[in-house]
């Protein structure tokens, strides 16, 4: 059976960035694109410097995503947490929009009477859990959160595990910035599952600078490219799926 | 996840405020807040002369999903230990439109506390109860999920263990919804989140090591199983479910059913083994206990009684309880 495909990007940071485009521009265009984009900022106890976290705010609301600002021990469960949210979330706007056309002008879920919405929201729970999801995870590994890596890597692991279960299949890559030539460095490409992610965080750089903004605009372009080969526009498929 | 103001207002009931259903009119007088989770809050409310429990999501999307849950799984043939579900509706307040469900009140105190207080044949007794719910919901094509302490209540009379909090809930074969680090076989490098009777049975046998551990213990690098059971063997009071908690955690039952069966032997023979000596220790206190009774007894003494007594008093209850879950 074939089944429609969620894109999203993940970002995973610990602060602000400070080169190249506005962060929280470059994910409105990502959401242009028809992806999502979630950000978990990790804080260091007693340290919530608001600057950083409010761009995290931002950059997820522009994106259409979700966003979280936790310490590194609650990583595994907020990274898989968000990103099933987040999954239910794209559909749940998909299902809205059906509503609409169906419906008419202003309807949504949340005006339907209990007894459908429920129904409504089986049909959610079922395309979450049978879709496919495609998820780009970009990692900070500036200087500051070397300390914070070995965290980041179990909840991948962890991430991995979670969607694993799932009846859809997925498909990770994953990304550092800021990387040593360009913008980002590949470090894992397209794979099904994360197995091992033994040394792969290696290579950290030591300069200054944090480029969130060209990172995602690289995420947009890795996401654009693998949309064209791979099977045709998903949303529509959601449609005739779920037959609404 | 931080709620904006104007939502925090539209789920932030006070008591006496009477909210009443958008479409299908019930009133509900709230009482007072019974608790608040990562979902919403649940408060507790009176309506025709009755107290139930009314939860407020933080999105109209967990309420849907919860009842349906909650009306599904009451459809399974005998299961008993749930809330029942009562009523769905929104309520329209000056702050915005919220969701809510109404379901049964559960009068009870919260799980660990009580066991915590108790010999440890209640541990086995609870366990063997919950067992014999998931038997009957894993048959009915439902995994409980988010099995922990926080999720189940103890109501008296007779005492009996019950569940609340549907979250977790998942269609067997999908991905659970909901789950607590230390009760997840995930965590513990022991197998996937797919939603089957044996992810279950590891958090029930999880669930008895939290007895022995109430602040819970992290992982290390040792391999998940051999460390949790390290932590087993370090904990006399576990002693008895050993091979209960052992197969859980190898994940070795096939279902509830079997889990159950070996918590009601490790219950007999606790039983058999503590008669005799309870027995004997109570004739020699009595022996003792003469002469010591007129000299107005030590503190030692009175306090190794009221032990005797505890003991007698339990174990008297056991074996009404066991005839209860075998009969
Ligand atoms: N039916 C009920 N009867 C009595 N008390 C209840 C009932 N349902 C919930 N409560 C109380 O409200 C508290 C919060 O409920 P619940 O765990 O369902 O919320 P939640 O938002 O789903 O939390 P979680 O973070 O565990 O998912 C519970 O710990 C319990 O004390």
């Amino acid at each position: 059976m074939s089944q429609g495909t969620v894109r999203q990007i993940l970002l995973i940071t610990d602060g602000c960035s400070n080169a190249g485009e506005d962060p929280v521009a470059m994910a409105a265009m990502a959401r242009e694109e028809g992806l999502s984009v979630n950000v978990i900022g990790i804080t260091n106890e007693g340290d919530e410097s608001e600057r950083g976290m409010e761009e995290i705010t931002q950059i997820a609301q522009s994106g259409g995503g979700m966003s979280e600002v936790v310490y590194a021990r609650q990583l595994s469960q907020t990274v898989q947490m968000v990103t099933k949210k987040a999954m239910t979330q794209t559909i749940h706007g998909v299902v809205n929009r059906e509503i609409r056309q169906i419906l008419g002008t202003k309807q949504e879920m949340e005006d339907l009477e209990p007894e459908k919405r429920e129904e409504l929201m089986e049909v959610v729970d079922e395309l979450g859990e049978t879709s496919n999801l495609d998820i780009l995870i970009l990692v900070d590994t500036s200087a500051s959160m070397k300390t914070k890596l070995p965290r980041v890597q179990e909840a991948l692991l962890d991430l991995s595990l979670s969607l694993r279960s799932r009846e859809g299949e997925n498909h990770f890559c994953l990304y550092s910035f800021p990387g040593k030539r360009s913008h980002v460095d590949k470090l894992v490409s397209w794979t099904p599952q994360l197995d091992s992610l033994k040394g792969a965080f290696k290579k950290l750089s030591s300069s200054g600078i944090t480029p969130t903004g060209p990172a995602i605009t690289e995420a947009i372009k890795v996401h654009m490219k693998r949309m064209k080969k791979g099977p045709s526009d998903n949303e529509r498929l959601f449609i005739e799926e779920t037959g609404i | 996840m931080k709620d904006s103001l104007s939502k925090k207002q539209a789920y932030n009931f006070t008591p006496g405020q009477v909210i009443t259903g958008k479409w299908h009119g019930n009133k509900y007088r709230i009482i007072r807040i019974l608790g608040e989770g990562a979902i919403g809050r649940v408060y507790l409310a009176q309506t025709g002369g009755r107290l139930v429990a009314v939860k407020v999501a933080r999105q109209a999307m967990s309420v849907s999903s919860e009842v349906n849950v909650l009306r599904r799984v009451s459809k399974v043939q005998g299961l008993s230990l749930g809330p029942s579900f009562l009523d769905m509706d929104d309520v329209v307040t000056s702050h915005g439109t919220t969701s809510f469900y109404v379901m049964e009140f559960i009068q009870g105190q919260p799980f660990m506390p009580f066991v915590i207080n108790k010999g440890s044949e209640w541990l086995g007794l609870f366990t063997a109860q919950l067992l014999g719910d998931l038997h009957k919901m894993h048959a009915g094509g439902w995994i409980f999920g988010d099995l922990k302490p926080e999720n189940l209540l103890i109501t008296k009379q007779p005492y009996q263990l019950r569940w609340i909090d549907p979250g977790g809930i998942t269609k067997a074969g999908r991905s659970i919804k909901e789950y607590t680090e230390y009760f997840d076989r995930g965590y513990w490098g022991e197998g996937d989140r797919k939603a089957e009777p044996s992810y279950d049975l590891f958090a029930v046998a999880m669930l008895m090591v939290n007895r022995a551990y109430p602040s819970r213990f992290r992982k290390t690098s040792q391999k998940g199983t051999d460390y949790i059971l390290e932590k087993v063997t370090g904990a006399p009071l576990l002693h008895p479910y050993f091979t209960v908690i052992k197969k859980g955690i190898e994940q070795k039952y096939e279902d509830a059913g079997q889990m159950k069966e070996d918590v009601l032997m490790a219950l007999r023979n606790q039983k058999r083994a503590a008669v005799p000596s309870r027995l004997k220790r109570k004739a020699v206190l009595k022996k003792r206990n003469a002469p010591v009774n007129k000299t107005a007894g030590t503190p030692v003494t009175r306090e190794r009684k009221g032990y005797l007594e505890t003991v007698f008093f339990a174990s008297f209850l056991l074996t009404i309880y066991i005839l209860y879950l075998v009969g």
